[in-house]
Parts: C-alpha cells; structure tokens; sequence
C-alpha cells in the first residue's frame, strides 16, 4: 500500500458461492481507521454473507484480506475477535437466563472473565464511558431491546476494538435511542475505532457514516459519500432502477367505524411480557391505522387479543355488530378478519409446510375445503396467485416455508391475507426483512385493500414506514396507547415521545381517562 | 418409631439414593448442555453388568467400578455419535440405548447370574462416624457413597463458579448464539453426554458392586428411568437432585418400612411414588410459562445442525 497508513480492513476479491446463488461476487471493501463505514444492499444483495466473512463465520472461496495492511484469514469469530473486529448481530446472541456479567463472560477470552466482580466492574466503566448505561447483575430476560444492544456492543468494547460491525442495529430502538446509539458510535470511531454499519435506513447513513459501499446481488455497485449523495442515488445504486423512494400515497379520512377497542386491559401472559392498560382505539372502514412503538410495549399482546389467538374476558372488542371477547382466531377470521402475525416461522407459517398449504391454513374466505375435504387445486391456484402477485421467489407452489428467504416468505404470508379481501386486516411489521422493491409492491396493496374499504391496522416499529402509508397514528409505550392523530400534521419528533411515554407535552399533569379517549375516538 | 429404627431407615435411604444421585447427575450436565439422553437406563445395566464381571475376574473392585464407567462411556459414545454426530432424533436415539442396554447385559452376563462376589464394603469415617444418628447415615456408609457426594459437590461448583459452566448453560440455552459467541457447542455437548454415561455406568457398577453385590438381568429395575424423572422433579437444580434421590430413594424402601411397621400397602404401589412426584412437580413447574424458561434449558432435546 502506497498510502502511509493502510486501512484497517481491506477486502478485495471475495467470491463466495453457495449451491444456488452467488452471495459475494468479487466484492472489495476498504474500511480506514475511525471511519464509519456504511454497508448498503437489499435483503440478499449479499451484506450478511460479507459480515459472515469478515468475523469468520464463512470463509469466502477466493478473496484476500489485509488487517492493518497485513494479509490475513479469519477461520473462526475467534481469530477475528483476536485480531480486535468485534460484531453486533442483529438477533442478539445473548442468554437468557444468565446475567448481563455472565452473558459479557462468554465473549471475552477465559483470562479476561476469571474475576467476574472485577469485570463487573468494567462493564459498569466502560457502558458509564460510552453513555450506555447497563447495570451488570441483572438477568438478560428482564432487559428491553434497546439495552439488550448494548450488552452486546459493551461486549465488544471490552476486547480492545478496532473494528465494530454492526448489522442493522437500528430496527429495534425509538429514534431517541437511535441518538444516543449514534453519538456513543462516533464517540468510539473519534478515538479511532473503524465501524461498518449495515443498514437499509438511506437517512441514518447519512447522518451517520463517511463512507459508503453499495451492494446488488452480491457484487459491490457503487461506493459514495453518503453526506453528499442523495438518498435518491443511493436508492439507485441498491435497486439498479430508479425506484421511487418512501412513495407517498395520498391520505384519507374516514369515520364509519368497524372496529372498537373499549378500555382493553390484559395482564400480561408471562413476566417478561406487558400489561395492556386501558386501551381505547377505534379503526375506521377504509383507513389505516398505524401503531408504533418499540418492541416489547404490548404490541404482542394487542396482536394476540387482536387476532383471537388470546381471549379477553368482557365486552372490550366490538366489531361491527359483534363481541369478538370469546370469539376464537378462527370465528374471527369467519367474520372477515385477517391477521398477519410478526413470527414468520411457527406463527405466520407452518414451517415444514408446502406454500399451498399454508395458503390454505388462513384460506377461510376462499372456499379451499369441500365439506371438509381439501380441494387440491383450489388451494394451489390461490397459492400461485399469491406468489404471481407478489412476485415471491420460490421454486414451486409445494417449496417448504422455511426453505423461503425472510423476505420472501413475508410476501407470501401478507399476500396470502390481502388476496382473501379480508374486512379487517391486522398486521405486524408488513415489511420487515423485506427488499425496498417487494416493500413498494406491499405497501401498494395495502393501499390498494384500504381504497376498496377495508380497515388496517398496521403495528411495527419502523416509524418512515408508518408515516408513509397510514392515516393515524398511534404509539404504545409499556402497554399504553398514546393519543392517535392523523398523519397530516403530525411530525417524527412528536411520535418519537409518544413510543418514549411522553403523551402530553403541553401539560405535565397525567392525562385523564376521558381525555385519552376522546383522542382515541376523534 | 425409635432412634435406631429412623437411624435405620436413613442409612437404606442414603444408600438406595445413591445411584440415583449418580445417574440423576450425570443427566443434569447433559441435560443442561441440551442434550435429552434417555438411554441410562441401558448405559446403567452395560455399567453394573461390566463392572461384575470384571471384579468377578479379577477380585479387584475398584478395576470393576472403572470398568463399569467405561462401558457407561461406551454406551453414551454410541449416543452421541447418533444424536450428536449424525443428529438423529434424540429421544428415539436414547430409548434404542435403552432397549440395546437392556439386551446386550443380559446377554453378556448370562454366564455371570447367581455368582457369588464380596462387595464393596463400608468405610467408617473416623470420628464423623461417631455422631449419633448422622453418623451411621452419613459416615458408615461405603466409598461410593462418599464419592457421589463429593461428585455432587464438584459438578454444584461446576455450574456455580466455572467458565465451562457457565458455557454448558449457554449451550443448553441457545446453541446458536453459542456459536456466534465462539464457543464448542458440540465438544461440550460431546464431554456432558460422556459424563452423563461415566456416571450411569458408575450408578450401575454400584448397584452390581455394592448395593446388591451380584449380577441379575435387568436389575437396575427402573433406576435409570427414575433418576431421568429425578432431573425434572428437581427442576435441573444441583442442590435439589440431592434432595430428590434421597426422597425417591426413601420412597423405593418405605414399602419394607411400612410392612415391618405391620402397614399392608402394596409395594407397587409405592414404587409409583416417585414418579407421582415427578408428575406433581411437571404440572407446579409448567402452570408458569416463565418458571419453566427460566429453569429447563430451552434447546433440550433438539438436535442442532451448526450452519456454515
């Protein structure tokens, strides 16, 4: 190298191939000292198999890495650990039942973890240091998402750092916990830490990163500077086309009820989960409603109140003129409800099943059963239907569900609920995992489902998602609903308090009842 | 009741508890490293019947408990090189261990039913001993004895202060991130299931050693399956396994107790005490979701395919 002082990490030439596709193809990547450096690409461009490799999780085919200019190769997440790269996955590899010490002990080198006082100590230090407060003796299942992360991240700080890989770490926080992430990541790379941010979010890259690689089905499409690019050229570059990005769809009102939640409270079903308190809402034919949040606030217990797979005890939930209360998922679906639950494996499909037959398994409205019996082509017409429309890729109708990439598997499950017309359709992050193209195609259909009248509710965490395709919005923040307000008028800032518990700016004494739910029904 | 007759009766229960300790706790670190080894009743019979015969042979007894463990290795290497290696369902895997074990000791030991052997004999701990009442239940009674307790001591020791512990836990908890994390998922898996055998092998060679010195097909007589009800009923806590072999092992004497005592109660009926208990327990455990998430190790049972 001629410049005086190598890069940190250079790739160049990795070429990974697996049985059906080529996930890197002769990708290269120069990462400096201090730089935040930003991974860009859709679901399957290839960025997780190129974090695999960098923390030696994979070995690529062909390819040559240098570490501080050094030709090296990572074996094993050991070896890369050794050399100083650390990594923040994004399903967080931590241990439940074991503290925030114990689960930080099993990722640090055996001489370091002996005295598990003294890195109690450390982990206290160096999380104070770094603005991520975490307190070392608790147990990990009573920590939330965000505090979760920076266990992880703290892990990787205390093994002398010099590369810190984080793989979408913004999906699970509130835009708040997104600034406070952000500042303790440009706090690291300022005393000289390299950071490579993966990532969909155009906005945060740019606010965030120096440098950026754009990755397209596996080979590497551009590289930029996110401060001075658009998010538009960007887009471009992770796309290939010019795909209209955070599309705007044109807002309604509409006040013809279908759907009324009176006062829902539930206790929560296990110790880790939330109690719902007190929650009034009510989602109009033709509209739809957006719930924010972060994970973990009751959206899980809404959702299975919801969607009958849990029963409420009184009269909380009208729909048109029923009582759903004691009413079972599949009474529900009858009465023209549909649900889209967030688990993809095991709750939105049956993973060891055909995509046919999980097309019929919620296929209440579509006539697949002949007095019980299956009617085979019936059932594999509608799932070929769901996959032309949604274009899911898949070899065949009869492919096992977990066979389908995440996103891939989204399409399929959504597109199996918005083709059956349903009256109500409840759904947990439609597009999570899912490629901004395939997002596009989702959110038009859900558009497309609310013009034809349908009410939607739509939970997930992803605010730019919520605000572009609902009429009002919501937040719960642990287990209660803050006011809902149109869209039209109301900003980022405003919903980032209300996911935080602040429901009321103005005033600082607690809302009524009344109150809340006057907003609720307005 | 008087003071000897309890005294008594505490010896046989500390006594007819050990093997279960034994094999209860070779199954506790399998279990807690996710790995569900139904097979020890099998590996108990390979270790009771090798450890006779090789004692029979060669007048050494402590050759014989070696070779018992052994052969419980053995046994449990045939587990793991199914379950582990070829990831074939675990629980199928360990009942065939089972039924394998159960054959093969007969078949081995044929030559072997009605010999006469000197067992293992007590060992009185100076002046411990001489405490009334815990001395002769806890003091008089043979090495064995001594040594699954100090087994008990190291494996609570194990899980409470050590890394490999600590790294078991995790393993049995999520071996996925165990992966990320760096750490041998299947070494560990490997060594808890030899453990799990050495120890079954050990709580055989004991029955067939010390207990009753003599070799009958099929003697074990449902221990293996009552220390695998042991670790549940103890809820995979060390210190409560203790307390279960101990009750179970009480339970499986009372009929003798009850009838000298001029009770008539069946003594099948009470040889189902102990897994009544077990069934007590699993219903308190799981009428709360989070109490058995907390305890169980999550990934029991499930054979785990490490994704390159």
């Amino acid at each position: 190298m001629a410049s005086p002082e190598p890069s940190r990490i250079r790739c160049q030439g990795i070429t990974k191939t697996y049985p059906a596709v080529v996930a890197n193809d002769n990708v290269c990547l120069d990462i400096k000292a201090g730089e935040i450096h930003a991974l860009l690409g859709e679901n399957g461009a290839g960025k997780s198999t190129l974090m695999k490799i960098l923390y030696g999780v994979t070995r690529p085919d062909t390819g040559q890495i240098w570490w501080d200019g050094k030709p090296v190769t990572i074996p094993s997440p050991a070896k890369a650990r050794e050399l100083g790269i650390g990594m923040v996955f994004q399903h967080f590899s931590l241990f439940e039942t074991l503290t925030v010490t114990e689960n930080i002990a099993l990722g640090l080198p055996a001489k370091e973890a002996r005295n598990l006082k003294q890195l109690a100590r450390r982990i206290q230090q160096v999380s104070e240091y770094y603005g991520m407060p975490v307190d070392p003796d608790r147990y990990v299942h009573t920590l939330s998402t965000g505090e979760r992360q920076r266990i992880e991240i703290i892990r990787c700080l205390l093994q002398n750092i010099r590369l810190l890989i984080l793989d979408e770490p913004t999906s699970v926080l509130t835009p708040q916990e997104v600034e406070r992430l952000f500042h303790s990541l440009r706090q690291l790379a300022d005393e000289g830490c390299s950071i490579l941010f993966i990532s969909h979010k155009l906005h945060e890259v740019q606010t965030l990163c120096h440098q950026a690689t754009v990755l397209r089905h596996g080979t590497v499409s551009g590289d930029c500077d996110p401060r001075t690019t658009s998010t538009q050229d960007m887009a471009s570059m992770m796309v290939g086309s010019q795909t209209t990005l955070g599309q705007s769809y044109p807002k309604v009102q509409s006040s013809e009820p279908l759907l009324t939640l009176q006062n829902l409270v539930a206790q929560r079903e296990d110790p880790f989960g939330t109690d719902l308190k007190d929650i009034s809402l009510t989602v109009n034919k033709g509209e739809i409603l957006g719930i924010a949040g972060v994970a973990g606030n009751g959206q899980q217990e809404l959702l299975k109140l919801l969607s009958g797979e849990r029963l409420s005890s009184g009269e909380m939930i009208h729909y048109q003129n029923n009582k759903l209360d004691r009413l079972n998922p599949a009474a529900r679906r009858k009465l023209g409800m549909a649900v889209v639950p967030e688990e993809r494996l095991g709750r939105g499909a049956v993973p060891e099943m055909g995509l046919n037959e999980n097309g019929l398994l919620t296929g209440f409205l579509e006539g697949l059963l002949n007095r019980g019996m299956l009617r085979r082509k019936a059932i594999d017409n509608f799932a070929e239907r769901v996959i032309d429309e949604f274009t899911v890729k898949t070899p065949s109708v009869n492919a096992q569900a977990h066979s389908l990439s995440g996103g891939n598997l989204q399409k399929f499950i959504i597109g199996r609920e918005i083709l059956q017309n349903p009256k109500l359709l409840v759904c947990a992050s439609p597009t999570w995992g899912v490629d901004v193209g395939a997002a596009n195609t989702i959110h038009k259909a859900l558009i497309a489902l609310r013009d034809s009248g349908a009410a939607i509710i739509v939970i997930s965490e992803d605010l730019d998602e919520l605000f572009q395709i609902s009429d009002r919005i919501g937040a719960l923040c642990e287990g209660e609903l803050s006011p809902i307000k149109p869209v039209t008028g109301l900003n980022l800032e405003q919903v980032g308090s209300w996911m935080a518990g602040v429901f009321n700016e103005t005033e600082s004494q607690p809302r009524s009842k009344e109150q809340q739910q006057e907003l609720a029904l307005s | 009741m008087d003071i000897e007759l309890i005294t008594n009766v505490l010896f046989a229960m500390v006594r007819s508890g050990t093997p279960l300790l034994l094999v209860a706790l070779g199954e506790v670190v399998c279990e807690k490293s996710g790995v569900l080894n139904l097979g020890q009743e099998g590996m108990m019979l390979m270790g009771a019947v090798t450890g006779f015969i090789v004692s029979f042979s060669t007048g050494n007894l402590a050759l014989g408990v070696i070779a018992g463990m052994a052969a419980g290795i053995a046994m449990s290497v045939l587990f793991g090189a199914l379950a582990l290696g070829l990831r074939a369902n675990q629980v199928a895997t360990g009942l065939a261990l089972t039924i394998f074990g159960a054959g093969l000791s007969a078949f081995v030991g044929t030559a072997y039913v009605g010999k006469p052997l000197t067992g293992i004999e007590a060992l009185h701990i100076p002046l411990l001993a001489d405490i009334p009442v815990l001395g002769p239940v806890l003091f008089q009674q043979d090495p064995l004895v001594y040594i699954a307790l100090m087994i008990l001591a190291a494996v609570w020791l194990f899980f409470r202060f050590s890394r490999p512990g600590l790294m078991v836990k995790a393993i049995g908890e999520n071996p996925e991130s165990a992966t990320a994390l760096g750490l041998p998922v299947l070494t560990v898996r490997w060594l808890a299931v030899m453990f799990g055998g050495a120890m079954a092998g050990l709580g055989g060679a004991y029955l067939s050693l010390a207990y009753t010195p003599l070799w009958a097909e099929g003697m074990t007589a449902g221990r293996g399956w009552i220390a695998l009800s042991l670790v549940v009923f103890a809820s995979w806590r060390i210190g409560r396994v203790l307390l279960g072999a101990w009750l179970f092992g009480l339970a499986s004497i009372m009929h003798l107790v009850l009838q000298g005592m001029g009770w008539s109660i069946s003594s099948n009926l009470l040889a189902t005490l102990p897994y009544l208990a077990t069934i007590v327990v699993l219903v308190i455990l799981s009428s709360n979701a989070s109490r058995i998430r907390m305890m169980a190790p999550v990934s029991l049972g499930k054979p785990f395919h490490p994704s390159t």
